[in-house]
This record gives structure tokens, C-alpha cells and sequence, in this order.
């Protein structure tokens, strides 16, 4: 099994060339085609960009991105390929405005079925889906079907409790919500209270807090509405509906000021190059059509009023969203950030 | 007959009249490399110097003491980890027989196939409270909840460290395997002829003979610890480089992300200082002579002793290999209907393409440097080619902002002045097209292979090529056709740990590359980060399977070791 090293050099410079051939930069043809830069991945929205292909003839492209998008389209600048940012997270959406890097829309048919809570006033972006931050209560040793985020820091549920990361976007969403509705001191002490009452370091991801919760490691824990919809139908990982069963989802605050909701969203790139199809694309993705196949496949609240969520999302029971302008999140997420790194969250439980 | 010998002081003079003559045909093309190499960095510069700092007052108080000091205890574990891993399992394959010696000493160069975050994700998995090891040990025990018994915690700087020496210590086992054959054969026969015990030759002799070959292991370990991203996240570990990523995503200040990013490069320097300080008066200039073909002398092991160094050295493979291998086997062989998809084909292929130009790429630049500093001893020049490597230890997806912003400025000045003289607008060149992954993989990876050929010829003696030059030869043809030939295995070595590195490269290609262009990396991210890392199993196994058949090329080279070098 001697290989020479001289065939081998060859083989690299063969596939050096074969390098070159592919060097040609991908040219985005200039009709017929829209360019996403997204944080959402490309599986999760394809049955979606499917059908708006089926029904307009306009070809898409995607390019999944797991940070800089903004910086990015600001660095390529006019000549960037971008038409529409997907993305999660009012952070990011408002986080791309204020980079500059998105342009205005004022399109009537968008938003009429956009809520303007969930869009930017100035028209920058706009939410597509919701999903709330809820809590995921072990059937069996959790007794109360009713909870409030404040309630989270108080000691009963000392060692009980499963987060992910405090610096996770969801996580910062959520913890902003709270600096905006009781500001920043209140919302120092309700953390560490939270820290306080975790049963291990914060770890995993949404739905890693459900096996943990299923496992016994913990009678809670937090995640989004979406990921119990996906164990729920997990054919591959069965395992998975095992979780799902043996939770049930809790909304906090339905009794007082509603659930923590997050969007996921879109805008228009400055210098999107097919702004024509991309506008037909967002119309798409906020008619009732799109919101109702987007809904289907990820397990979300359709943001317009006319559509309702899947059966598997309604069968969660009713959520009422905190009504608390996004923009109002977006601003406290730094301070949110801060105070996950002051009370030294990602530390895990101090006792 | 009277035989003529130049006195030594002229001789000298010579040279050092030779080596005063700037020879602008090999210093141009080595310089414009390092110019290139040094341009995202300077970009990150650019960008830190033009913040505010309005970021420290939060991060002096609560973010940099923790993770530094996070930083530092891993970087301090990992060392340990992997120098007591590599250097042991390597002493033990040249200088005992034991059963499966043969198989083991090759197989303990797997783990490199298995990226870092991989391997956290299988260790997570194996080791978590509702994982095998647990279950089992709940089973055994009646214990019930995390409550009711202790156990190490994986998800924590320690749990990090583990991982990380686990699969980051074949760099020191090669380096250090490499001089234990080759020693072992001159000073170490000499102290056994003298009837010294094998471990006595290593402690007293060998160890410290060795000890650049071991630091120059340690240090791509410490600059791999320094730029993981994927491992430490995943496990919670608040270094540098994850605050490097809060700081930016979570507080919107790419200026404070760079600035800790600068911080960072101190560490580097530090790691390079006590590298250099390591190979300092350490010249060994090994002639090889017929003896290097010999049957290394070994001490046969029996009995239990026997059983106990095939566990020793299996153990690390078992761990760095066998466990990623089972967790991502275990999902693949539920989905073997990916083999029939032609995106984890094209990902392949891609990753191929791209990894094996970086290999060409860097080697090519790592000899153009070392050649530029061999016949140019100025001390710019040094710094310069120096200077170049420092990317190897940056966060990937720094270094990939730093070139983003550097490309796109050429690419948007091309295309205006293209458009301005002709008309024809040439779009985004560089940043819109593959080449952009190619060139950051190269900048990134630089230092592996510099540091390969490096060791390659520091240990040909110094004079081999002045003899051609004598004769009249000019450097770079003398190099050229004297050097190079020597330096073959060298090249081999750094093409190979180029090429394996660029395959697991993940946060710098996600960020630079375009449209329709996925590698084995970035399609296993996108169903980690979908949440669904078991269906990114089947392209994890062929990032590892990709990665292990130049790793075996590799390591059945160096175990032939006629003219083995790293």
C-alpha cells in the first residue's frame, strides 16, 4: 500500500487546477432568481421557497450563515448578490438595520398582514413567525399547570431547573423582556435567583433541555414552543417523542402581561439586485399561503391574524403573546448580555 | 601532495559576504506572500484601533479576569494532556515491543482526523447523564437523579481540556516520535551500549534531545486550544475567544470583538517566545547514515507488563477515535440513505478541492519564507515571515471577517476601475467565488506548514546547499535543486496537516464562501445548528474518513522514517 509522495503531489496539483475551474464566481443570473443570506437553515425554509418558485417561476438561492451576514452584504457593498436576510431573533433583525445594511419597504399587501408590533415602524423588516419562550414542566413531577418567568427565581425550584446558555439570542431575548417590563436592577436579582435555582451549568441546546427534563436531571426547563412540535414528529429519532410526552408546556405570564414571543423575519438588502422578485418573495412569505406552509414546517405561530397554527402547536394550548413592542427587547439585549456575564450565569448554580 | 584548506575565518567571511548580497528575486515573492498573509490581520487591527473602548469598563469587570483565566487553565491542561499522551504513547511504540505495536503506532495519529467539535459533541453525548457510560452506571447502581451520586462534569474547563488533548495530541506524538527514532539510534544506542535502561535513556538523554520536537508539538496544540471555537462553546467554557463572540453578536461591538482578539495575539507571541526559547542553542544537525534503516533496538515486554502497554497506548485511540466513531456511526447507520444524496457528494468534493489547493498553497509559501529568511538573515525580514503565522491563532471567523473586509475593498476597487476604463463591470472576484475559502484556509493554516518545513530543514546541516553555492549556483537554484529533494518528507508532512486541517476548518469557510457552496464542515453545521446534529452524522464520518487516509499516508511515512522530518 506504498502510495509515492511524488503521486500524491500530483494529485493535489491536479486538484489545484481542478480549484481553478471552479474560481469562476457564482453569477447570480439577473432575472428570475432572489438571494437569501440566512441564519435560518436552508431545509428548514425550502418547502416554503418551493412553493413560491411553483407558483411565480422566480428561481432562489440560499446562503446559510451562522453570524456576520450584515457584515458581510456592508462589505461587499453595491456590488453584493444579497436581495433578502433571514433571519431569528429581533436582535439580529434590528441589529441589521442598524448596520445600514437593509432598505425600507412600504408595501401594502405586506402589511396588512404583518402586525405592526411584529415589524419595524420604519419598514426595515418584518416578522413572519412567532414563537413563545415557554416552559417545559416534567408531567410527572411538576403539579402546577400555571407559572410566571418571575416565579423562576424563586428557591422552591432550587436545583430543578435546565437552561441552554445564558448568552444565547433566545435567552437574551427573554432576559431583555424583563429588564424592559422591570428594569435592570430587578432584573440582576431575578437572575441570580434563576442561577441560583439551576440544577447544572446551563448546556445544550432548547431541546437538550427536554431530554433533561425526561432523563430526571431537572422538573424544568426553558425552551421555544417549536422544538416540542418537531420531538413531538421526530420519525427518526423516536427517542425524541418520549421527551415530548413526558412534558408538558407551561406558558408563563398567560395570567398576567402574556409570554415572552420571538419573531423570525426578513428584510430587503440596500442593495439588493433583484428587488423586484424579492419584494414578490416577502408578499409571498406574508401572505396567508406562505405563513400557512412556513407555520406547518417549523412548528411556529403564523404571524398574520387570518392563519392558525398547525394542529400539533394548537394541541399546546392557547398562547398569549407579551405585548411589548420588539423594539423595546432589541434595546435591553446589551444590558441583558452584561448581566448574563455579571452574575456569571454560564457558571452554573454557585451552591 | 599537499592538500589546501581555506582558513576558517575567510571562509566565514565568505558567507556572511554572500548572504549580505539581498537577492531581490526570492525576496519579492516571499514578501508579497506575507504581505497577503498579513492583510486580514491588519484589517483586525484597523478595526480594533478605531473603537472607543467603551466596552472595557464591562469587560475589565466582568468578562476578561474569567476568561482569561479559563483560557489560561485550558491552555495549561491541554499542554499537560497532550504532552503526557504523546510523548508517552511515542516512547513506548519505538522504544518497547508489545502486542498490536505495530497497528497501535499508526493508529495513534487518528484522532487528528476528528475535528474538535466533533469530538466535544461525542463526548457530551457519551458522557452525559442519559448517555451509555450513566445509563449504564445508574443501572449498576440504583442511583435515579444527578442528585444521588457525582460525576465528572464534561461540560467544563477540565471536561474541555480532556477532549481537547484527545484529539490534539497526535501533533506531539509525531513530533516527538520522530526524534526518538532518529536519536535513538545515535546517543540513545551510545547510553545503551553503556548499559543504561531504556527509561533512564529517556529520562537523562533522550527528553531532553527532544524537547524542541516537543515544544513544537505543544505549540500548534496551544494555537489549536487558542482559536477553538466549536469545542469550548459546546461545553461552556468562557475563554478568550468566546467572548470574543459575545462581544460581538450579543453587544453589537465588532471593535471590542477585535480588541480581545489582540489580546489574544500576546498569548500567541508568548507561546512563539517559549517555542523559540525551547529550540534555543539546540541545533541538531542529524547526518544519516545506513544505520537509520536499522531495526531500532527494543525492549520485548511480557506478561503483564505486555498487556499493560497495549492498554496505555490503545487507550488514547480508543478515546480520540473510537468514541466519536461509535456516537456518529451509531446515527449514520440510521441514515444510510444519505450516501445516495448528492449533497454530501458535492460537499466532498468540495472539501477535496479546497483543502488540497491550501496544502499546495501554503507549502508553496512556507518555502518561499523560509528560503527568503535562510538567504536574507535581516531581522525584518524575520519579523515579517514570522508575523505571517500569527493567523493560525486567531478565531477562524476573526481572521475570516479580517480577509472578508480586505477582499471586498480589492474586489469593489477592481470592478469600479474596471468600470470606469471598460465599461464591464467585474462584480465581487474574490468574495463572491470559492477562492475567497481557498485563500483564508491558506492564511489560516500558514503556520502548520511553515513549521513543518521548518523542522525539515533545521535538521539538515546548514552548509548542504553553500556547497552548491560554492560552485556557483545562485541560492535559489541551489535550494531548488539541493534542498528541495531533501525536504521532500517535510513537504509531505505539511501538505498532510494542511490538508487535514482545512477539511475540519468550519467558522472561517462559513463566513466567506458563496452561494450553492457547501463543504463536509458547513453541512454538518447546519444540522448541529438546526438542532439536528444526528442527521449531519453521515457527513461528520467523512470529514473523519476524508481526514484518516492522508493520516495513515502520513503516519506510515514517518514509521518508515528513512528520512522522516516534522
Amino acid at each position: 500500500m506504498f502510495v509515492s509522495q511524488s503521486r500524491l503531489c500530483a494529485g493535489i496539483a491536479g486538484a489545484a487546477i481542478a480549484a481553478g475551474v471552479t474560481l469562476a464566481p457564482a453569477v447570480a443570473s439577473a432575472e428570475g432568481t432572489v438571494n437569501i443570506y440566512s441564519y435560518r437553515q436552508p431545509d428548514l425554509i425550502k418547502p416554503l421557497l418551493d412553493a413560491f418558485t411553483a407558483e411565480t417561476g422566480i428561481e432562489t438561492q440560499v446562503l446559510f450563515l451562522d453570524s456576520g451576514i450584515d457584515e458581510r452584504i456592508a462589505a461587499e457593498g453595491s456590488n453584493s448578490p444579497a436581495d433578502l436576510i433571514f433571519t431569528v431573533d429581533i436582535g439580529r433583525l434590528q441589529g441589521a438595520k442598524d448596520a445600514g445594511v437593509t432598505q425600507p419597504v412600504e408595501n401594502a399587501a405586506i402589511n396588512e398582514n404583518v402586525p405592526s408590533q411584529y415589524r419595524d415602524s420604519e419598514g426595515h423588516w418584518f416578522g413572519l413567525t412567532t414563537r413563545g419562550r415557554v416552559v417545559y414542566a416534567s408531567k410527572d413531577r411538576v403539579e402546577q399547570d400555571t407559572i410566571t418567568y418571575e416565579e423562576l427565581a424563586d428557591p422552591k425550584w432550587k436545583g430543578k431547573i435546565c437552561t441552554r446558555s445564558g448568552q444565547h439570542v433566545y435567552n437574551i431575548a427573554l432576559f431583555a423582556s424583563m429588564v424592559a417590563h422591570h428594569g435592570a436592577d430587578y432584573a440582576e436579582t431575578w437572575l441570580t435567583g434563576l442561577k441560583n435555582n439551576l440544577a447544572r451549568k446551563p448546556d445544550g441546546n432548547d431541546r437538550a433541555q427536554a431530554k433533561a427534563v425526561h432523563a430526571g436531571e431537572c422538573d424544568i426547563g426553558l425552551g421555544n414552543t417549536y422544538y416540542v412540535g418537531l420531538m413531538q414528529n421526530n420519525e427518526k429519532e423516536p427517542e425524541q417523542k418520549e421527551w415530548a410526552a413526558s412534558m408538558k408546556v407551561l406558558f408563563p405570564n398567560s395570567g398576567d402581561r402574556g409570554t415572552h414571543v420571538n419573531v423570525s423575519g426578513m428584510a430587503l438588502a440596500k442593495h439588493a439586485p433583484n428587488k423586484e422578485n424579492a419584494v414578490k418573495l416577502m408578499e409571498f412569505l406574508a401572505s396567508a399561503n406562505g405563513q400557512e406552509i412556513y407555520a406547518e414546517r417549523v412548528y411556529e405561530y403564523p404571524i398574520g391574524p387570518g392563519t392558525e397554527p398547525s394542529d400539533t402547536v394548537k394541541a399546546f394550548g392557547d398562547i398569549k403573546p407579551d405585548t411589548l413592542p420588539l423594539e423595546d427587547i432589541a434595546a435591553n439585549r446589551k444590558t441583558a448580555s452584561e448581566l448574563v456575564d455579571k452574575v456569571g450565569y454560564d457558571a452554573g448554580p454557585s451552591s | 601532495m599537499t592538500v589546501q584548506t581555506l582558513p576558517h575565518e575567510s571562509s566565514a567571511a565568505a558567507a556572511r559576504r554572500v548572504r549580505h548580497n539581498r537577492h531581490y528575486g526570492a525576496l519579492a515573492p516571499a514578501l508579497i506572500a506575507a504581505a497577503i498573509a498579513l492583510m486580514p490581520i491588519a484589517v483586525v487591527i484597523a478595526i480594533a484601533l478605531s473603537g472607543d473602548g467603551s466596552d472595557w469598563p464591562h469587560l475589565i469587570q466582568n468578562v476578561i479576569p474569567q476568561s482569561t483565566a479559563a483560557t489560561l487553565l485550558l491552555l495549561v491542561l491541554v499542554a499537560a494532556g497532550t504532552v503526557s499522551m504523546g510523548v508517552t504513547s511515542a516512547w513506548m511504540v519505538v522504544a518497547y515491543d508489545f502486542p498490536f505495536r505495530r497497528v497501535l503506532a499508526w493508529m495513534l495519529v487518528l484522532p487528528l482526523a476528528v475535528p474538535p467539535y466533533l469530538a466535544a459533541y461525542a463526548f457530551a453525548e457519551f458522557l452525559h447523564f442519559s448517555g451509555p457510560v450513566q445509563t449504564g452506571f445508574r443501572a449498576l447502581t440504583g442511583f435515579a437523579t444527578p442528585r444521588d451520586y457525582w460525576f465528572p462534569e464534561i461540560r467544563s474547563t477540565y471536561g474541555a481540556a480532556f477532549v481537547l488533548s484527545m484529539v490534539l495530541y497526535p501533533y506531539v506524538y509525531l513530533t516527538s516520535r520522530v526524534v526518538f527514532i532518529m536519536q535513538g539510534r545515535n546517543i540513545g544506542d551510545a547510553a545503551r551500549t553503556l548499559g543504561a535502561a531504556p527509561l533512564r535513556v529517556l529520562r537523562t538523554i533522550l527528553l531532553p534531545v527532544a524537547r524542541p520536537a516537543i515544544v513544537a508539538g505543544v505549540a500548534l496544540v496551544l494555537m489549536e486550544t487558542l482559536n477553538d471555537i466549536g469545542a469550548s462553546k459546546y461545553l461552556g467554557v468562557p475563554t478568550l475567544t468566546y467572548s470574543v463572540y459575545t462581544t460581538w453578536l450579543n453587544r453589537g461591538s465588532l471593535e471590542g470583538a477585535s480588541q480581545i482578539a489582540l489580546l489574544m495575539l500576546v498569548l500567541v507571541l508568548a507561546i512563539l517566545m517559549m517555542e523559540r526559547w525551547a529550540r534555543r542553542r539546540q541545533r541538531f544537525n542529524v547526518g544519516r547514515g545506513s544505520q537509520m534503516n536499522a531495526q531500532p533496538p527494543r525492549v520485548k515486554l511480557t506478561g503483564p507488563r505486555a498487556v499493560l502497554a497495549t492498554l496505555a497506548t490503545t487507550a488514547p485511540v480508543a478515546f480520540g477515535f473510537g468514541v466519536p466513531l461509535y456516537i456518529f456511526g451509531d446515527y449514520a447507520s440510521r441514515r444510510l440513505y444519505q450516501l445516495a444524496e448528492p449533497e454530501l457528494w458535492d460537499a466532498l468534493l468540495n472539501s477535496v478541492i479546497v483543502a488540497s489547493a491550501a496544502a499546495l498553497i501554503t507549502v508553496i509559501v512556507a518555502l518561499l519564507l523560509l528560503h527568503a529568511a535562510r538567504i536574507d538573515r535581516s531581522r525584518p525580514v524575520a519579523a515579517v515571515t514570522r508575523l505571517a503565522m500569527v493567523g493560525y491563532a486567531l478565531p477562524g471567523t476573526v481572521l475570516g471577517l479580517g480577509l472578508l473586509f480586505a477582499l471586498a475593498f480589492i474586489d469593489n476597487s477592481i470592478d469600479a476601475w474596471m468600470r470606469e476604463l471598460f465599461g464591464i463591470s467585474t462584480g465581487l472576484l474574490f468574495t463572491g467565488s470559492a477562492a475567497a475559502v481557498i485563500l483564508v484556509c491558506s492564511i489560516r493554516f500558514l503556520a502548520l506548514a511553515e513549521g513543518a518545513v521548518r523542522g525539515g530543514i533545521e535538521k539538515l546541516p546548514p552548509h548542504i546547499d553553500e556547497a552548491a553555492r560554492s560552485l556557483g549556483r545562485s541560492p535559489t537554484r541551489s535550494a531548488v535543486s539541493v534542498l528541495l529533494p531533501l525536504l521532500r518528507p517535510a513537504v509531505f508532512t505539511a501538505a498532510v496537516l494542511v490538508f487535514v486541517d482545512t477539511v475540519k476548518e468550519l467558522s472561517a469557510t462559513i463566513l466567506l464562501r458563496p452561494f450553492g457552496f457547501n463543504t463536509l464542515a458547513t453541512s454538518v453545521f447546519e444540522d448541529a445548528s438546526r438542532g439536528v446534529p444526528e442527521d449531519g452524522a453521515m457527513a461528520a464520518l467523512t470529514i473523519i474518513a476524508t481526514s484518516v487516509v492522508p493520516v495513515i499516508l502520513l503516519s506510515g511515512a514517518l514509521m518508515r522514517d528513512r528520512d522522516a522530518r516534522l
